[in-house]
């Protein structure tokens, strides 16, 4: 194996470990934590009080308390109540647009029975030492944070209450909480938070354990719509986002890598570039390799952005591209669908049952072969970081969904250690799983040490970032499936063709989850796969894997019902079953009770059944992917000429109680509209390993105008605990417009995007 | 090198030792430090960009600085009033939660803007029109109509 596979392989296996803890199961349930390592308590200059809570692990809690004794023991996130009422709460997630610097605060608003208006929201600083988890991923910020959160607010009204008890000298139990103020009824007495921090302070911290959380009914925060906190500055233009930062003596930098993934740099007409305008220096980075880190290419630095966009382009770089990716789409898909003439793939993903005997008895085959595209996630703000390397340390300011992975790989590329890097977190213009990959963060720092020292922006062009993505993978499924003599569901087989870096293994995103629906669902079930050899790399996004997954495998199902001549509602329950959790039983499997409420919810809202004209249909799918339970109806027109109009999706999802109205609502409308856009007209190919679109002219995103479907959304708010709402909303659209394609037409959609069969929108 | 002046948000300002030919996002961005004006695509396709030269909008990633020499420019730093008070777009923008990531919403806002200051009671059509050269990853587009809709409402009652 040559260094450069090492490399790539050390790549992959990072983006694994990025993955593995975005998506951790970790039931809210279990999160427990010792009274000792929940909650210090420190004065507050001018008086008030400070809640410091311990999000991080607790052995790495006790040890920090114990190296450095109580006293040098640093507050983390924390909840701090100052004299004058103010309430500041630390939001330490990134705001990528999910909304959870409105969210997490909400939470211990509500607990705390805190005065809205009076809170103060601020980035935490990235230390995961003292935070624990800091990255926004996999849905998961509510569902690893509901617990603590919730404990953090309750500790301090608890205080609050009990500093009034004394006060006035009346049992805590004929006291209760209003908007920031502690309220005596019998005596018509109240006092303010602010009023009572100090003396709060000066009491024993409760055990979270004892404190008693708020009912769901006595919410007065959580569940109702609030704004987002920094919508003001949005509005206004303040400098939020990291393509935003500037230092003194700043230069611009931009970073020419080979188009297609591995080649080095062979030369480059560097003594040209060095003469144009505003440009101060331009050099060869070797790189480590690494996708997730630097790869090879020249780095040019300017007076200004513009001075480098223009240097850039007149860059000549002459590549060596003998360890180079050299995909093409073209081949892939021929290569995909040789494959799908084998009834099964080498590598068992799950296996119930006697799939292949039940065929065989089977009243009523079905068999098809579905794929989909690569994607980009191309989030409107180009990637981006401002880095400043002093001596053997580095400081960067950068827009990353995941900045505590990014520490150590930013120290890697550097090779300092971990502690010497700092990151400053921005707001980000849009995720969608692309800044999990932190590559832009380690350009930059590399930069930025290779030019003296001196701090740099790295500004990639759109035409890098669509470029040099971790794109969604393409994927292959062909089919069969049965049913018997009643209609029901007897068999299902899926060979799954995807990718592979080393030959053995899926690539990043690629692969299959043994739990997928509808694993556990058909007595006889069987997901094998194929591996492809793919160069370009892959990567997690919005709701990875399920995307496209649901796609293919809700539409099969579809085509079941039909051959089963049962109505899609109706066969959708029955696959469903007894209610039950499925595997492995925790809040992030699938459990068939709320499925079946969510599909149902959907279906009448929509009005499942109604009379509709000619040529015009109703689609229904659901999917569980991320915790979140979702069902969606489309309700569709297709014309002779395949002119499209999606009247309207009709949302239905369980994710437990809403945090926030309105900002769950904005989750589900924009992933109708991601949904919609990515499966009508999306598309990355690749030849010679090079991808072929370079900017929004030949990656047409969904505009204003498009015939925007109505959507409206429904929850039911159940009892289990809260989950995230970013992504499990996304992967029922495709395939109930697909179901819905069929049945105002007749027409089956098995691949995507639709323009791809000659679609159109009306 | 060149000299351009221009007029930005009602101020005149002078920049010295710039290439004529930078477009005027990278001006208003790196020599003006006014950011609210976003870089999303380079080619005039999302309208991040969008500002107005003379009450109209346009893509600044298009129009070189030298060439908005004498117009007067607004951007989004320039949209409320001095005093602090929101234009009436940007207020609806906030009563409507309109932004996700938010990266998009200057540019929105300016071709919002610029909708109503020549058509103060927009149709659906009005604004697929006006609104089209938008891109909004994130999906706000139900929003920002409903948010253009009622800074319409309100500037029929001011």
């Amino acid at each position: 194996m040559n260094t450069v596979t090492e490399a790539r392989l050390a790549a992959e296996r990072h983006v694994l470990e990025i993955l593995s803890a975005a998506e951790a199961q970790v039931p809210a349930s279990a999160a427990t934590f010792s009274r000792r390592s929940f909650l210090k308590l420190t004065g507050l200059a001018g008086g008030g009080l400070v809640l410091a809570f311990w999000m991080g692990d607790e052995a790495t809690a006790v040890a920090a308390e114990a190296a450095g004794g109580a006293k040098s023991f640093a507050p983390n996130a924390f909840l701090q109540i100052a004299a004058d009422g103010t309430i500041t709460i630390l939001s330490k997630g990134p705001e990528i647009g999910q909304g959870i610097k409105t969210a997490f605060p909400m939470i211990i608003a509500e607990e705390l029975d805190a005065d809205w208006s009076k809170v103060k929201i601020e980035q935490a600083p990235i230390n995961p030492k003292v935070f624990g988890r800091q990255s926004a991923g996999g849905s998961r910020s509510i569902p690893t944070s509901w617990d603590q959160l919730r404990q953090a607010g309750a500790v301090g009204r608890a205080m609050l209450v009990s500093a009034a008890a004394a006060e006035w000298k009346v049992p805590a139990t004929e006291l209760s909480t209003e908007k920031s103020f502690v309220i005596h009824k019998a005596s018509g007495r109240k006092l303010a938070y602010g009023a009572l921090a100090s003396k709060a302070a000066a009491l024993p911290v409760p055990d979270a354990k004892t404190v008693a959380l708020k009912d769901r009914k006595d919410y007065r925060i959580i569940g109702t719509s609030i704004a987002g906190v920094d919508n003001r500055k949005v509005v206004t233009g303040a400098p939020l986002f990291g393509i935003d930062q500037t230092l003194p003596g700043m230069l611009y930098a931009v970073y020419e890598k080979c188009p297609a993934t591995g080649g080095k740099v062979k030369e480059a007409n560097l003594d040209q570039i060095l003469k144009l305008p505003g440009v101060k220096q331009a050099f060869i980075v070797e790189g480590n390799g690494r996708t997730t880190e630097v790869m090879p290419g020249v780095a040019i630095l300017a007076t200004t952005t513009w001075g480098a966009f223009n240097a850039k382009r007149q860059l000549r770089v002459v590549w060596d591209e003998t360890n180079a990716a050299t995909d093409s789409s073209n081949e892939i898909l021929e290569k995909a669908q040789e494959l799908a003439k084998l009834p099964q793939g080498p590598g068992v993903v799950r296996a119930d049952g006697d799939v292949d005997k039940a065929l065989a008895s089977a009243t009523k085959k079905v068999e098809a072969f579905y794929s989909y595209p690569f994607v980009s996630h191309s989030p409107l703000e180009p990637m981006n970081t401002t880095a400043w390397v002093k001596g053997d340390t580095v400081e960067l300011w950068s827009p990353t969904q995941t900045p505590d992975p990014a520490l150590g790989l930013i120290a890697n590329t550097l090779g300092i250690p971990v502690d010497n890097v700092k990151i400053n977190q921005t707001r980000v213009g849009g995720g969608f799983g692309r800044r999990l990959m932190n590559d832009y963060a380690c350009e930059a720092a590399q930069i930025s040490k290779q030019a003296g020292g001196i701090p740099v922006k790295l500004q990639w062009t759109r035409e890098d970032d669509m470029t040099h993505d971790f794109y969604r993978p393409a994927g292959y499924h062909a089919f069969k499936g049965a049913v018997d003599g009643y209609g029901k569901l007897t068999a299902w087989a899926n060979h799954f063709i995807t990718f592979t870096v080393d030959g053995k293994v899926p690539a990043n995103s690629s692969n299959y989850p043994a739990d997928e629906f509808p694993a556990m669902l058909v007595p006889n079930y069987r997901v094998t796969q194929s591996l492809l050899q793919l160069g370009t790399p892959t990567g997690p996004w919005r709701a990875p894997r399920s995307n496209g997954i649901a796609f293919a495998v809700q539409s099969f199902l579809h085509e079941l019902s039909v051959a089963a001549g049962r109505d899609h509602l109706e066969f959708l329950i029955d696959v469903m079953g007894e209610p039950r959790w499925l595997e492995p039983r925790t809040e992030f499997a699938l459990n068939t009770e709320r499925a079946i409420a969510v599909i149902k919810l959907a279906a009448e809202k929509a009005g499942w059944g109604r009379k509709l004209p000619e040529g015009r249909g109703m689609g229904l799918a659901f999917h569980f992917s991320h915790a979140g339970h979702f069902a969606e109806v489309a309700e569709v027109s297709v014309d002779r000429a395949k002119r499209l109009t999606v009247h309207q999706v009709t949302v239905a999802g369980d994710i437990g109680p809403i945090i926030n109205m309105s900002g769950s609502l904005a989750q589900c409308e924009g992933a109708v509209i991601d949904g919609l856009s990515t499966m009508l007209g999306l598309e990355i190919t690749i030849e010679a390993g090079r991808v072929q679109q370079l900017n929004y002219d030949r990656y047409p995103i969904l505009r204003q105008g498009m015939h925007i479907p109505k959507i409206e959304s429904h929850f039911i708010q159940s009892a289990y605990p809260p989950t995230g709402i970013g992504e499990p909303s996304l992967p029922p659209v495709a395939p109930a417009i697909c179901n819905a394609i069929f049945a105002a037409s007749g027409q089956r959609v098995r691949t995507l995007p639709l323009v791809k069969s000659g679609y159109t929108l009306a | 090198m060149a000299t351009v002046r221009l007029n930005v948000n009602g101020q005149n300002r002078v920049v010295e030792d710039v290439d004529a030919q930078t477009p005027l996002l990278w001006v208003l961005r790196d020599s003006l430090g006014l950011v609210g004006t976003k870089y999303g695509c380079g080619v005039a396709q999302c309208g991040a960009c969008t500002v107005h030269m003379n009450g109209n909008p346009v893509r600044s990633c298009q129009i070189p600085a030298a060439a908005a020499s004498g117009a007067a420019i607004t951007t989004v730093e320039g949209l409320a009033k001095a005093d602090g008070t929101l234009h009436v777009v940007q207020q609806a923008w906030m009563e409507h939660d309109v932004p996700q990531c938010g990266y998009c919403q200057a540019g929105q806002m300016m071709s919002a803007s610029a909708l109503l200051a020549q058509n103060p009671k927009p149709t659906d059509a009005d604004i697929d029109a006006a609104m089209a050269g938008n891109l909004c990853r994130c999906g706000t587009y139900h929003r920002i109509r409903k948010a253009i809709h009622s800074a319409a409402a309100k500037l029929q009652k001011a």
